[in-house]
């Protein structure tokens, strides 16, 4: 039985390879053209990040008048850029921000995924609605608020809306990892002679760390690049980069500062895409966590 | 408590005890599992009620009040008091004291805000779902350089949409890349109609690649056998994608395309940073955004219209496209 069925395609395979396959060099051109698309507006933001001011539209395709200038004029306070601070700030939210929504996350996530319970529908449905949530819904009466109560431009201003998309977020893509997780693996810990707490820290920790991390770099990516809340919820003193960057001043007043402002957004980017390639099975999976299984 | 519990379970289900001795103690596992689930579930859900179910409550209930202000009938300053519904009117029918607002305010844009904003959603998530598509069956393929390319569509998604906006803003400069590339003059953000192009192609860049590989682990979960076993009965390429691949993919594919156009309803950073919102841009959280500072009240009746939008596409897609995001993420295991 298995050896007729085998038998035809045994017989097709040579012939195949004879004849010049023209359905693999369709995918690779189409592969080519995805690359193409989505690397050259990134490559053309370096590029231009390095280019002398001069030389703003210059339309060569590989780095031409290179210099460190855009880089300085990011970061010249005496133009009125705090970049540094921007940075800083930036990092503060997002990384509070993380630290929140995962601390509290992860039980929710473990009850989601380990236990059964009435209205497990209806929670996960509220938290999915949630993360669909429109920012704007939230920036007008918190702005009311925050102004009422003085916190207006303040920290916390901008960390607690950005809960309300990083905490569903979190417990989302936590609860399908654990989901996926070998849970027996505790119970045969236990049995084998193992504590509950060594049982956790020896089996379950290793095992729920990676889920957290990614989990974690996704909340953390969403938060960095928060916009619409930042930009009218924070001040001089605790804006964030992506409020800096579109408001960004450049040498010559009245001038678009596009190579300073490329040269910010690739300080900006750099150490995401490097964090994204690096872990990048891992961050396609928690993307894409939940959607399809 | 604890004494009540077993009759609780017995009473459920008396005939099923007799039969299996095991069932009460599943029920109390049930019961203590329930407890436990409470208890880790509460607060993740005190935290969401407070940073979204009071500020929506609080402004509902500011959408119901009087923005303080000049009264232009009799040129004083009034504080505020209840409005009834006057400031949804103010947007819906676009009626500023009593008469049709004045071509140039904020109230005179509603729907215009709201034709653009669908307009955005309407094709950018038509173009993503396309060439994500696109995009995902070519990554299926086994070819050399396939993890490159995988690697490479993280690109656009990991750059923050403010970058996105600011990149793009360069590129269809008027001196910029794109007007030499195709040899036009265009003032991209200049006039209507390239300015929401450029829009839309800078959401396309930035966005598609997230269509994409939702739409790659719809399809990785296809089994090969099953086009095998099309191609041993003769099923064109065409056949095998009409009949296998869009059914199979669908319920990835509906998740996928309900979480970008709840997203693209809300879209805001990016013609905000590149043409704030000049040109019939404006989409409704631009409009609310620019409202904030003329009047809270109104802001927040604006607001809550935005949010009512977004809650009834949302259904819509759940109720009669079949988009179950919420199964998809509490069904157990793969089914």
């Amino acid at each position: 039985m298995a050896a007729t069925a085998t038998l035809p395609r045994a017989a097709t395979v040579p012939d195949r390879r004879k004849t010049f396959d023209w359905s693999q060099l369709r995918t690779y051109v189409s592969a080519a053209v995805i690359l193409v698309w989505c690397l050259v507006p990134a490559y053309w933001m370096i590029v231009t990040a390095f280019r002398d001011t001069a030389f703003t539209f210059d339309s060569t395709f590989w780095p031409t008048h290179v210099t460190w200038d855009n880089f300085a004029t990011v970061f010249d306070e005496s133009l009125g850029n705090h970049f540094g601070r921007n940075l800083l700030n930036s990092l503060i939210v997002a990384g509070a921000t993380t630290i929140v929504a995962l601390v509290v996350g992860v039980f929710a996530a473990y009850a989601l995924a380990r236990l059964n319970f009435r209205f497990k529908f209806a929670v996960m449905g509220f938290i999915l609605g949630a993360s669909m949530f429109p920012g704007v819904a939230l920036v007008t009466p918190l702005f009311q608020l925050f102004t009422n109560i003085g916190w207006m431009g303040s920290y916390q201003a901008m960390i607690i809306p950005d809960i309300s998309f990083t905490l569903p977020l979190t417990v989302y893509t936590l609860t399908s990892f654990f989901r996926e997780m070998p849970w027996e693996l505790e119970e045969s810990a236990r049995i084998d002679g193992c504590t509950q707490g060594q049982a956790f820290r020896k089996i379950i920790l290793p095992l729920a760390a990676p889920a957290t991390f990614t989990t974690a770099i996704l909340a953390f990516i969403g938060a960095w690049n928060e916009f619409l809340i930042a930009s009218q919820l924070s001040s001089d003193a605790t804006r964030p980069v992506t409020v800096a960057i579109a408001y960004f001043a450049g040498a010559q007043p009245h001038q678009e500062p596009y190579t300073a402002v490329m040269a910010a957004g690739t300080i900006v980017t750099i150490p995401l895409v490097i964090l994204v390639l690096v872990f990048q099975r891992k961050i396609v999976a928690g993307l894409t966590a939940g959607a399809v299984k | 408590m604890s004494t009540k519990l077993p009759e609780r379970t017995t009473a459920g289900a008396p005939a099923q005890t007799h039969h299996m001795p095991g069932r009460e103690s599943a029920d109390r596992k049930q019961v203590t599992q329930g407890r436990w689930a409470s208890v880790l579930l509460v607060p993740t859900l005190v935290l969401l009620a407070v940073v979204i179910i009071y500020p929506v409550v609080n402004a509902i209930i500011m959408s119901f009040q009087k923005d303080a202000g000049l009264n232009p009938a009799t040129g004083f300053f009034e504080q505020g008091g209840p409005a009834g519904f006057e400031n949804y009117m103010h947007w819906l029918f676009q009626q500023c004291n009593g008469q049709s607002c004045p071509p140039g305010t904020l109230g005179s844009q509603f729907w215009n805000a709201m034709g653009t904003t669908f307009f955005f959603t309407v094709v950018t998530v038509a173009l993503e779902t396309v060439l994500g598509f696109w995009m995902a069956i070519i990554m299926t393929r086994s070819f050399r350089g396939r993890s490159a390319v995988r690697a490479a569509v993280l690109v656009p998604w990991a750059i923050p949409t403010a970058v996105t906006a600011k990149l793009w803003f360069f590129i269809f400069a008027f001196d910029g890349i794109a007007n030499k590339l195709f040899g036009t003059q265009i003032l991209w953000t200049g006039s209507e109609w390239p300015a929401k192009w450029a829009v839309v192609i800078s959401d396309v860049w930035k966005t598609t690649p997230f269509m994409a590989l939702l739409i790659l682990a719809g399809l990785q979960l296809i089994p090969d056998e099953v086009y095998e076993a099309a191609k041993v009965d003769g099923a064109s390429a065409w056949q095998r994608f009409t009949q296998i691949t869009l059914p199979l993919v669908k319920p990835a594919l509906m998740v996928a395309i309900l979480f970008r156009t709840l997203d693209a309803l809300r879209m805001f950073d990016l013609p905000y940073i590149m043409t704030q919102g000049a040109n019939n841009t404006t989409t409704l959280s631009i409009l609310v955004v620019d409202q904030i500072r003329e009047g809270f009240n109104s802001a927040a009746a604006l607001s809550t219209i935005t949010f009512i939008v977004i809650f009834l596409v949302a259904f819509i897609f759940v109720r009669f496209l079949g988009a179950n995001a919420v199964g998809a993420a509490t069904s157990s295991g793969r089914k």
